[in-house]
């Protein structure tokens, strides 16, 4: 309820507001003349994850060049915006080629009630009187909010989408229209922007025209969405290095249900999880199939996960601190593994789970030698499991003992610092890598790599290390047997 | 092929004869007993080499023992077992983690609710302090290992210790009087040890507990007090009192040593077989050992003030202590004075000294005799008479290795030796020596107490492995002996052909050559599977042809040797290369059950359930479910009512208040948990709500079948219950005198907590509520519950916790609203249950 009324409040304010992006107007775009001709705004909200795909038409009416355009978001969607790509088309027709453009945020005290903005570096510079067209790829997480907060285990989850009927841009949009798209039919309520229509699983907001900049009509979607909101709160990734040929990589997961709270009671009968049972009959003596009527279950609890994992994945375990979890399946081919893992438990909203999953792959396939002699890691960043978010990633990067120099290069800003990590038998530490980011989602399944410099004596220090203990003992053991410590005085014979 | 067999002959042969002085490669052709004539040193070339060959058997044993326990990570996973190992394995947990003050000083709050337990104080630290070390050891070499694989992996480590121990204590005992047998019998017994099921089943890879460790203590406590009796070294009398202090550190069990080993010295002493070495043996151990064990918190004063000590400290081991001194002053004053002067100093001597000690004995009667138990535990109670805790502690008779055991799992746990024992005892009757005496009464004194409590057969194992070990080796010797005596006597008769020689032994050569290919081709087929009886099978043959050898060769040897040779025990040879076969076979069994028990008995971790069907494996894993579902999805200060049997793993795996747990040291608490699970719901909630208890957590096995479900258990908690609480009756829940659940059920029994958590909505499973455990259908199908609610059942059902409701604030009128039973039965939503709690 208490949203609810919140939500009021703020479409109160909107002229407000409205009239102070007016006044911010003039300032922010004197220094450039740009519009945008026609705007688009898909928002796809059919998963966990908002995805949103904006198309800009832009055209330079003034005089000076243009290197950059500015797409602004505000405070609430740049808090939850896991990653923005842009692309711009080129080619006409079939012969179109998306050419993706670098994207840097903009530190703007100048923008309007904190909306942050971030600028498209464009391809080259727009002339006056030019137009291009831009798009961007942008998601959000945890940008859709279960309401009501707790079901039961039998209701639907619904859930709040909160957006703008018009796209937030610095500058003045000629023409646009809002799309938001959401996995059925079933939408409980939309705010209504003239012209809005509703057709199918598909709200348009639009087309309106002429929109000032910085304008902002505050919207809200409430609608049905089962799908089951894995969120991965914390994920530690370790990836260990073996120069005698082997990657070692241990995931360690924190998952939560963060959709609708679970309320009241728990069935098995009604959470139609499985459709039988196996059980062991005492009277028969073995174990019989037990058949249930089960009614389909509509709450979006989750049941299995499904990881991608490379190909020619081996010991492949999933377990967490109390041991082996007995439910996953593993399928391999050539070109993916895939990992079906079951937590001990079905997640109904609120639930949390925690497990391990750790797999060895053959070192050729990740490990390169660059031009210059550097050893490099080539491996995938983000989250093997699909579908998911992860609040918190941090990737360890475990170099072998007596590397030294490492740097790495991500396609994206993430925190970096070096730690000491001690393994079988090692003297001075493995140099370990880590690497932090938040907000991670699938699109960050992206590859990074790690440089460092290593010299392969070193893979000999531990074989040689041992080698000389039990040498060295069976030396003591003869320097103890012919030695005499005793106080006595010798006798005559040696026993 | 040569070398081989020669390795064998010399394990045979070199072992069993240590100061035997031949050579290592004449020996094939002269391989006849001992000749001291020979020279010193071939002599020493040789026992070094048998003295190598021993530690590689050694070795061995000790990677078998260890193997041998693996089994339940390799079929299951290395996991903690069972109840117990999970309370070790979190105490290992903290102290890791906190270090050994904060260990020493841990109070737990997650146990026992609202009590609480002092850890430091009432746990035997030996195991978490011994697992902790090696641990912090490992970590300290940068080998990673966690705290749960090391766990996992110390009972069978310490098997293997308890396997060498066992290969020194019964070594020790002949040494002193015939040196012969002590290897090869040593050697035996380890072996046996290493693979008796009955120590198997407390020490498999994952089962953490207590007895695990001090198995090896025990036997390694014994072994020093048997080579210091034999020695008469302070030194080892010293490590004897250390080795005694580790035993108390570990296990409640140390009670049985201070109580063997001065009913040892007294028998010594009865038997005139007093000596200083023996002085030396018992003193150092009984006040250091005494001084050490009362450092260990949870024995304290104990070590002298309870009567299992009684028994011990004061009643024995303070009076044979006294007698000791008695004796021993007695033997020095007689050195020192003249035979008169003695017996007028023994008059006085015996006067004053059965004045002082029948005083000394009155006050002690009257100290036991004013304590309620008269000093005694109920545990030690009912190992004196083993009727006492069935009809007085129900606590202790409900748990089922508290129970005397079946004559069948003497033979599921000791197997053959079952047999083997009596002929070893014979054995260690021939000749009787101190050491041998003390074997005796070890073996008498743990047959009794395995027979009071099933749990005490850990106890009889090694005594049995040690008999077994010389019986069997006893045996080999005197039927190879006799086999060696008499078979060149007819190799002497078959190369001279000549008629002089009678047709009798003629016969004979032709009998053992047909005898030693059959016994081959026997033993090859039924003993196929195990490979250590394949070794001794090749050297009993190899042991054949080097007779033969032998034979043809020494023929002027062999005709001094039964002349010098002892001439006791030469059997016939038929009968000898018989009974060699049958005690191979009896080997051969022996091995097969062991490797059985192990593989199929004792090696589920009984947290994970398995069951084979026509299409494969199917795994019940629902303790682990519940447990994990508890510890993400509750507070963490939240309080988990259950029987006490799950409250170890509840602690350990979900870190979970718990309001009872498998430490039964409060017994009234426990009632007071047994009584809500039979009372009806209201009262149930009451008393559950007066222990802030937020969960209730039963476990239900009727959907899949698993029988040591609560159901089956429930008698227990009315029992345990209604004898802190009267009001609680137990044939209230008998229908004339039978424990049913189906229809004919009383209405107490259909009404009290533990039948409606465990049945709630069972119905809706299959329709009908069929019980697959007690293989009826339930008696009141269509039920709801008003003041709990369910919040979580596992995949199988056999876990399901409960959730106490908040109390409501009591509208009147509302209560009348009843709806009919029928129509509430049919609707599944709860919004029905809820709007009307007074059903």
């Amino acid at each position: 309820m208490g949203r609810r009324t919140r939500s009021a409040a703020a479409m109160a304010i909107v002229p407000l507001l409205l009239l102070s992006f007016f006044h911010l107007l003039q300032f922010v775009s004197s220094t450039q003349e740009i519009r945008v001709l026609s705007a688009e705004k898909r928002i796809d909200l059919t998963s966990p994850i908002a995805r949103v795909f904006l198309t800009l038409k832009v055209e330079n009416y003034g005089a000076p060049e243009v290197p950059e355009i500015l797409i602004a978001f505000s405070p609430t969607e740049s808090e939850h915006l896991a990653i923005l790509k842009a692309s711009t088309v080129e080619g006409k027709r079939k012969k179109k080629t998306y050419v993706p453009l670098s994207v840097s945020p903009v530190s703007s005290p100048d923008a309007p009630n904190g909306a942050q903005l971030y600028s498209v570096t464009l391809r080259s510079p727009l002339q006056s009187g030019e137009t291009t067209t831009v798009e961007a790829l942008y998601v959000l997480t945890h940008s859709l909010e279960p309401f009501p907060t707790e079901i039961s285990q039998s209701e639907p989850q619904l859930v709040y989408y909160r957006d703008s009927a018009t796209i937030l841009s610095p500058y003045t949009i000629v023409e646009q229209t809002v799309y938001i798209k959401t996995p059925s039919s079933k939408v409980e309520s939309y705010t209504k922007v003239e012209p809005t229509a509703r057709s199918g699983s598909e709200t348009r907001y639009g087309p309106y025209h002429d929109r000032l900049p910085y304008s902002f009509s505050p919207v809200i979607v409430h609608f049905e969405n089962n799908n089951p909101f894995a969120v991965v709160e914390e994920l530690v990734r370790e990836i260990e290095i073996s120069h005698w040929g082997n990657l070692q990589i241990r995931d360690h997961y924190r998952l939560k249900h963060a959709g609708a709270r679970h309320k009241g009671v728990f069935s098995r009968t009604i959470a139609a999880l499985g459709y039988f049972y196996w059980v062991y009959d005492t009277y028969a003596k073995h174990p019989c199939r037990l058949d249930y009527q089960f009614r389909q279950s509509l709450s979006a609890s989750f049941k299995t996960l499904l990881a991608m994992l490379p190909p020619r994945v081996h010991s492949v375990y999933y377990r967490d601190d109390i041991g082996n979890i007995s439910s996953s399946h593993l399928r391999i081919n050539s070109q993916k593994s895939e990992l079906e893992i079951e937590p001990r438990y079905p997640l109904f909203g609120g639930w949390k789970a925690t497990f391990t999953i750790g797999y060895g792959l053959p070192l050729q396939d990740f490990l390169f030698e660059s031009s210059d002699g550097r050893r490099y890691l080539n491996f995938s960043f983000g989250c093997p499991l699909i579908e998911t978010v992860v609040d918190d990633l941090t990737v360890k990067v475990i170099l072998p003992e007596g590397s030294r120099n490492p740097t790495a290069a991500v396609p994206f800003p993430v925190n970096q610092h070096l730690e000491m990590t001690y393994s079988y038998l090692d003297v001075v530490g493995r140099t370990t890598l880590v690497l932090q980011k938040r907000n991670v989602v699938p699109e960050h399944n992206y590859p990074f790599q790690v440089y460092y410099d290593f010299n392969p004596i070193f893979m000999l220090a531990e074989p040689l290390m041992l080698v000389s203990s039990v040498f060295l003992f069976f030396v003591a053991y003869i320097a103890y047997v012919h030695i005499d410590l005793s106080i006595r005085r010798p006798l005559k014979t040696n026993s | 092929m040569l070398q081989p067999l020669n390795l064998n002959r010399i394990h045979r042969w070199g072992l069993q004869s240590p100061p035997a002085s031949h050579r290592l490669l004449p020996c094939l052709i002269q391989p006849s007993m001992a000749d001291p004539s020979e020279a010193k040193g071939e002599g020493s070339l040789r026992k070094a080499f048998g003295g190598v060959l021993g530690v590689f058997i050694l070795l061995l044993i000790g990677t078998l023992a260890f193997s041998i326990r693996l089994f339940s990570v390799i079929k299951y996973e290395s996991v903690i077992h069972e109840f117990d190992p999970y309370f070790n394995y979190r105490v290992t947990q903290f102290l890791t983690k906190n270090g050994i003050y904060d260990f020493w000083n841990w109070f737990d709050d997650r146990t026992w609710y609202p009590l609480g337990r002092v850890i430091g104080g009432t746990v035997y630290p030996g195991l978490t302090l011994t697992a902790g070390s090696i641990w912090w050891l490992l970590n300290n070499l940068n080998i990673p290992l966690s705290v749960e694989t090391v766990c996992v992996f110390t009972a069978p480590i310490f098997s293997a210790n308890a396997a060498w121990a066992t290969y020194l204590l019964t070594k020790a005992p002949p040494s002193h009087q015939f040196e012969v047998k002590g290897t090869g019998a040593g050697l035996t017994a380890a072996a046996l040890l290493a693979m008796v099921p009955s120590y198997i089943s407390r020490s498999v890879a994952g089962s953490y507990d207590n007895e695990a460790v001090a198995i090896f203590a025990l036997i390694f406590t014994f072994y020093l007090y048997i080579k210091t009796l034999n020695t008469g070294s302070l030194f080892y009398a010293t490590l004897n009192a250390l080795s005694y202090f580790y035993m108390v550190c570990s296990w409640g069990g140390y009670t049985f040593i201070i109580n063997l080993i001065p009913m040892h010295v007294l028998l010594c002493i009865v038997t005139g077989r007093y000596s200083s070495r023996l002085y030396i043996a018992y003193a150092p151990l009984v006040v250091l050992g005494t001084l050490l064990a009362s450092l260990v918190p949870v024995v304290g004063f104990n070590a002298v003030m309870t009567s299992e000590h009684f028994a011990s400290f004061l009643v024995k081991c303070q009076e044979v202590f006294i007698i000791l001194h008695v004796v021993a002053l007695v033997y020095y004053i007689k050195g020192i004075l003249s035979p008169k002067m003695f017996k007028v100093a023994m008059t006085l001597v015996v006067t004053i000294g059965i004045a002082v000690c029948s005083a000394v004995l009155a006050i002690l009667i009257a100290l036991v005799a004013s304590s309620p138990t008269k000093g005694w535990s109920g545990r030690s109670l009912s190992l004196l008479d083993p009727t006492y805790a069935s009809k007085y502690i129900p606590i202790i008779a409900s748990v089922s290795e508290h129970q005397p055991p079946t004559w069948p799992s003497y033979f599921m746990d000791i197997n053959v030796l079952a047999f083997l024992v009596p002929a070893g005892i014979v054995a260690c009757f021939l000749p009787l020596s101190d050491a041998s005496s003390f074997v005796i009464l070890y073996i008498a004194t743990s047959v009794y107490f395995s027979g009071v409590m099933v749990r005490l057969m850990l106890v009889l194992a090694p005594a049995a492995c040690i008999m077994s070990g010389i019986a069997l080796s006893e045996a080999f010797d005197a039927f190879t002996r006799s086999i060696k005596f008499q078979l060149p006597k007819l190799f002497e008769a078959s190369p001279s052909d000549a008629g002089d020689t009678n047709r009798g032994t003629q016969d004979e050569p032709t009998k053992v050559d047909n005898n030693t290919p059959t016994e081959k081709t026997e033993t090859t087929a039924k003993e196929r599977p195990s490979e250590k009886h394949r070794k001794k099978e090749k050297k009993k043959l190899e042991k054949g042809k080097e007779i033969k050898e032998k034979g043809k060769e020494n023929t002027d040897k062999v005709s001094n040797k039964p002349l010098n040779a002892k001439k006791l025990l030469v059997l016939p040879l038929e009968a000898s290369a018989v009974a060699i076969l049958l005690l191979l076979i009896l080997g051969a069994f022996y091995v097969v059950h062991c490797v059985w028990a192990a593989a199929e008995a004792y090696s589920a971790p009984s947290i994970v359930l398995t069951s084979h069907s026509h299409d494969g494996l199917h795994v019940f894993d629902d303790f682990r479910e519940a447990y994990a579902w508890l510890k993400h999805n509750t507070d963490v200060d939240d309080k988990v009512a259950s029987w006490w049997d799950y409250g170890y793993q509840t602690t350990a795996m979900a870190n979970r208040t718990v309001i009872v747990d498998n430490n039964t040291w409060n017994n009234t608490h426990i009632a007071t948990v047994g009584t809500a699970m039979s009372s009806p719901e209201k009262p149930a909630w009451d008393i559950f709500n007066s222990l802030d208890v937020k969960y209730v957590l039963v476990v239900f096995g009727g959907l899949v079948g698993y029988s040591s479900d609560d159901i089956n258990k429930f008698l227990w908690m009315v029992r345990i219950g209604g004898g802190v609480f009267p009001h609680i009756r137990e044939p209230d829940y008998l229908r004339d005198g039978q424990y049913r659940i189906d229809a004919h059920a009383t209405p107490t029994m259909l009404n009290c907590l533990m039948y409606k958590l465990s049945y709630y909505r069972f119905v809706e499973t299959d329709g009908k509520g069929f019980d697959r455990v007690r293989g009826t259908e339930i008696g009141k199908k269509h039920f709801r519950l008003t003041h709990f609610e369910e919040v979580f059942t596992t995949h199988h059902w056999m876990v399901r916790i409960y959730k106490l409701k908040s109390p409501k604030n009591r509208i009147r009128g509302k209560s009348k609203k009843k709806t009919n039973p029928k129509t509430t039965s049919k609707i599944n939503s709860n919004k029905n249950v809820k709007k009307n709690p007074w059903q």
